[in-house]
């Protein structure tokens, strides 16, 4: 009870808009997801057209070994993004980490204990990459460009030019092994976007990434950890880094500095595509799922199709700076 | 008034937002040499309106004739053009540009390719500033200025267009009487001139002061178009809301208890010095002064955003140590910032998300966010503060500017602190919902929240506090208990003796 003398006032009535907003599916249909889901599809029947191979869910999945490292990498790299920053060095931390774990088994470590040290380098590099960005303040994608020439210059320095190979049977050959028609890295791609699916979209530390990558003056008034939270996507990206590696000596058996060379490229390119905004703030672990098969067809194709590397390449480039102009104009229009 | 053409008529203005029609087939001439008000609740179309001036908004109805022909006012620069300019109600600028560029940036006539002088380029942008007798570096970047310096560049860059029509959507919101009397003096001078003026305020007695007719508006239709005078106040609110507002009377400070915050010798340098004072639980304080004598600069070292280098603060005669707003959150602090469009929203993000975003453990216990928790406790807040919006998950940035407001208020009246300091809480907020608002200010207090007030709008000040603390040029200069305190006491201790600030009155 206040002693305010009021009028007698009626009730307000909040007068709300006659007219219904957006309906719901005009909403969806612009999201950048439904856009990846529609290039799918039009790439799979354009490929299926192409070759009857691509018929056969069997050479698919066979084919996208080639590319799931990286696309789970890119998982990670997505929830980098959305939260406003970028890691251009997971690649690298990739060929880091597997000459680590070739160097301490050739040097007489069991498989088990390089595994952990390789995993340990994961964790320091992505520390390393965070400190700089949260705790220097500097911009996170000048900081992962230098640590990207580090790390690789580290893994020559480590590795020399030569591969290191002679890994035990049970550890070779990851891509062979199935589940049913199902490498197991594809496995591990599914339930690793089916996780951080689900850590992005219904837990706090998924929304307060968002609220970040929107407005992160907002988000440090809000009490949101910023710095924290971005700390810990580094080590994250640094660690999924680290097992991409372990599972590219795997397939390959053997590790040499090049390991990876370019895969940076590769997992942007998947994230764009997936209609992440550059800028933070906006996109899905979806789109990243759905833009890593769609990669894996166009990629795929165009090796049946015998287009040269180089041309490949160029198309790869155009196909990622349309995507983020795509991405962009829905965002844009969205907003009006 | 002598009869002459209009400058702008205006006729059948509707526009529509994804289906929501927000402006009702509005009809308006604006005279050569007035000064025309508009007038309305929070969401009422005032700023849509300007904008469709302005070039931002097309209309989805309606014709615009401007001097007696029909225009097409396609974009922001085509309203340049015209000589039409919109001082928007969010200062919009590029952060890490100077001043001086800023006051320049998006003027026509500039040739592309054209060789930049720049030092001419800061003669002008002094020459502006000048005008407009405030004390700002011209060659600093915006980034750093408070709300009111950006607000006073945006008028600046106002006039440096010299335009026909220059719209001004809530110029005075974040600014303190002797800025505004220097913007009064300079729209006086621009209505001699033949100009004509928009003039968008939710305060009246500033409507009274400078504007010549009143346009009202209600939920996007136009109510009337009169002469300011003969309108009396109440009519004015009665078209507004379609209800009185009751005066706000101030509770009485019956039930003041212990000290729950206390600083000792705040300083940082360049900012503040030597601040010291202690607030009570149960007790509103109030914190007066020029823009720019480190208000905000106070309240922002208290809540961590930048803390000061030296002193003590104590809560519940505790000495804490506050590096970043996470810690000032944990210890009951909440701070409603003057600057939402930067510090506050999370503009492409739903209104809910934006409403429940300080209290993370309610909404999300175990760390799943509850999505029913969160759109009960948003719609509660939407229903309490009457925020005015089509859904809880509409972007907040589609909101009017006085409902985001209301938004970032709901969200810290959620976390429920124990200690709330409000920056400019009302900037921009509604006569009709600032009455509501101050009656829970004075609930939570009776319930024994202290509370720092930092308010630039006196009346307010002296409604609300229980005492009054001013500052000038960063040091505390009065301490003046409620029974003194009156607008005269708080300017006294306000203006700065060391002749920074030049006296208002050089201007005209
Ligand atoms: N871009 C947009 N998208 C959707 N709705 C919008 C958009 N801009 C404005 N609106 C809606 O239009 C209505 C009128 O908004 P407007 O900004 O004109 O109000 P206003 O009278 O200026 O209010 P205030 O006093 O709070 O500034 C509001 O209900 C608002 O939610
Ligand atoms: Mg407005």
């Amino acid at each position: 009870m206040t002693s305010i003398d009021k009028n007698p006032v009626a009730p307000r009535v909040i007068v709300r808009e006659a007219a219904a907003p957006r309906p719901r599916w005009q909403v969806w249909l612009i999201r950048p997801e439904v856009v990846t889901l529609l290039l799918l599809v039009i790439a799979a029947i354009v490929a299926t057209r192409l070759s009857p191979f691509f018929a056969d869910l069997g050479f698919i999945l066979e084919s996208s070994t080639y590319y799931i490292e990286f696309a789970i990498v890119a998982l990670v790299l997505t929830i980098v993004i959305i939260s406003g920053e970028i890691d251009l060095s997971p690649a690298a931390q990739m060929a880091l980490s597997a000459c680590l774990f070739g160097t301490a088994f050739k040097a007489g470590a069991p498989i088990p204990v390089a595994m952990g040290v390789s995993l340990l380098s994961g964790l320091v590099m992505g520390a390393f990459n965070g400190f700089f960005v949260t705790v220097l303040r500097l911009p996170s994608i000048i900081v992962t460009i230098g640590t990207l020439i580090l790390y690789r210059g580290l893994a020559q320095v480590l590795a020399g030019d030569k591969s290191i190979s002679g890994f035990p049977g049970w550890f070779v050959g990851i891509d062979y092994r199935m589940v049913g028609i199902v490498p197991v890295p594809v496995l591990v791609f599914i339930a690793a976007s089916i996780l951080l699916g689900l850590f992005l979209g219904i837990t706090i530390y998924g929304r307060q990434i968002y609220q970040i990558g929107t407005s992160e003056i907002a988000a440090i008034h809000a009490g949101i950890r910023v710095r924290r939270i971005k700390m810990g996507l580094f080590i994250a990206s640094g660690l999924t880094s680290s097992i991409a590696g372990l599972m590219v000596a795997s397939r390959l058996g053997s590790v040499r500095y090049d390991l990876a060379t370019g895969g940076e490229l590769t997992m942007v390119l998947i994230v764009m595509l997936g209609g992440t905004y550059i800028f933070g703030g906006r996109g899905s672990i979806l789109g990243t799922f759905l833009a890593a098969w769609l990669l894996v067809i166009i990629a795929t194709g165009m090796t049946v199709a015998n287009i040269a590397i180089n041309a490949q390449l160029t198309i790869m480039g155009l196909l990622l700076i349309v995507s983020i102009i795509a991405t962009n104009a829905i965002y844009a229009r969205s907003q009006r | 008034m002598t009869v002459s053409a209009p400058l702008v008529s205006a006729r059948g203005i509707s526009k529509s937002f994804g289906g929501v029609e927000v402006l009702r087939n509005v009809d308006l001439d604006l005279m050569p040499g007035e000064v025309h008000a508009l007038l309305g609740e929070n969401g009422a179309g005032k700023s849509t309106f300007a904008k469709i001036l302005a070039g931002v908004h097309r209309p989805t109805r309606g014709t615009i004739e401007l001097g007696g022909k029909p225009v097409e006012i396609a974009s922001p620069i085509a309203a340049q053009r015209l000589g039409i300019t919109l001082i928007h109600q969010e200062p919009i600028s590029f952060p890490d540009l100077s001043v001086a560029e800023n006051l320049v940036i998006g003027q026509v006539g500039a040739k592309p390719l054209g060789r930049v002088r720049w030092a001419e380029l800061a003669k002008e942008a002094r020459r502006l500033m000048g005008l407009l007798n405030v004390p700002i570096d011209v060659t600093v970047p915006m980034r750093g200025l408070s709300i009111a310096d950006q607000q006073m560049v945006e008028i600046a860059r106002a006039l440096a267009s010299d335009s026909r029509l220059i719209i001004m959507d809530e110029p005075t919101a974040a600014l303190t009487p002797k800025e505004v009397e220097t913007l009064f003096k300079i729209v006086r001078r621009l209505r001699e001139e033949g100009r004509t003026i928009i003039f968008i305020s939710h305060r009246l007695e500033e409507v009274r002061a400078i504007c010549d007719r009143v346009t009202i508006f209600r939920d996007g239709d136009k109510i009337e178009t009169a002469t300011t005078a003969s309108l009396t106040d109440a009519d004015i609110i009665r078209r507004m809301i379609g209800r009185p507002v009751a005066d706000y009377l101030h509770r009485g400070t019956s039930h003041v208890g212990e000290v729950a915050l206390s600083v000792r010798a705040l300083t940082l340098p360049g900012r503040f010095e030597n601040i010291s004072f202690d607030i009570r639980k149960g007790e509103i304080v109030g914190l007066g002064g020029l823009v720019g004598a480190g208000r905000t600069d106070v309240a922002r070292a208290i809540f961590g955003v930048a803390p000061a280098t030296s002193g003590v603060i104590e809560i519940d005669g505790k000495p804490v140590t506050i590096n970043e707003p996470t810690d000032a959150i944990g210890l009951g602090i909440a701070l409603v910032s003057e600057d939402r469009a930067i510090a506050g929203i999370f503009r492409t993000l739903p209104v809910e998300t934006n409403i429940t975003a300080a209290v993370p453990k309610r909404i999300a216990p175990k760390g799943i966010i509850r999505r029913t928790v969160e759109k009960a406790l948003a719609k509660e807040s939407v229903e309490k503060l009457s925020i005015r919006l089509a859904s809880v998950r509409q972007p907040i940035g589609e909101l009017s500017g006085g409902n985001q407001q209301k938004a970032i208020l709901a969200r810290w009246l959620l976390a429920e602190p124990d200690i709330l300091i409000l920056d400019e809480p009302t900037r921009g907020i509604d006569i009709g919902v600032k009455a509501e608002f101050y009656d829970m200010i004075g609930e939570l207090a009776a319930g024994g929240r202290a509370i720092l007030l930092i308010s630039s709008e006196l009346p307010e000040l002296l409604a609300l506090s229980d005492r009054i603390l001013v500052m000038s040029e960063g040091k505390l200069t009065a301490d003046i208990p409620r029974a003194e305190a009156s607008q005269e006491t708080i300017m006294h201790a306000a203006v700065p003796r060391s002749g920074r600030h030049t006296v208002s009155g050089a201007a005209a």
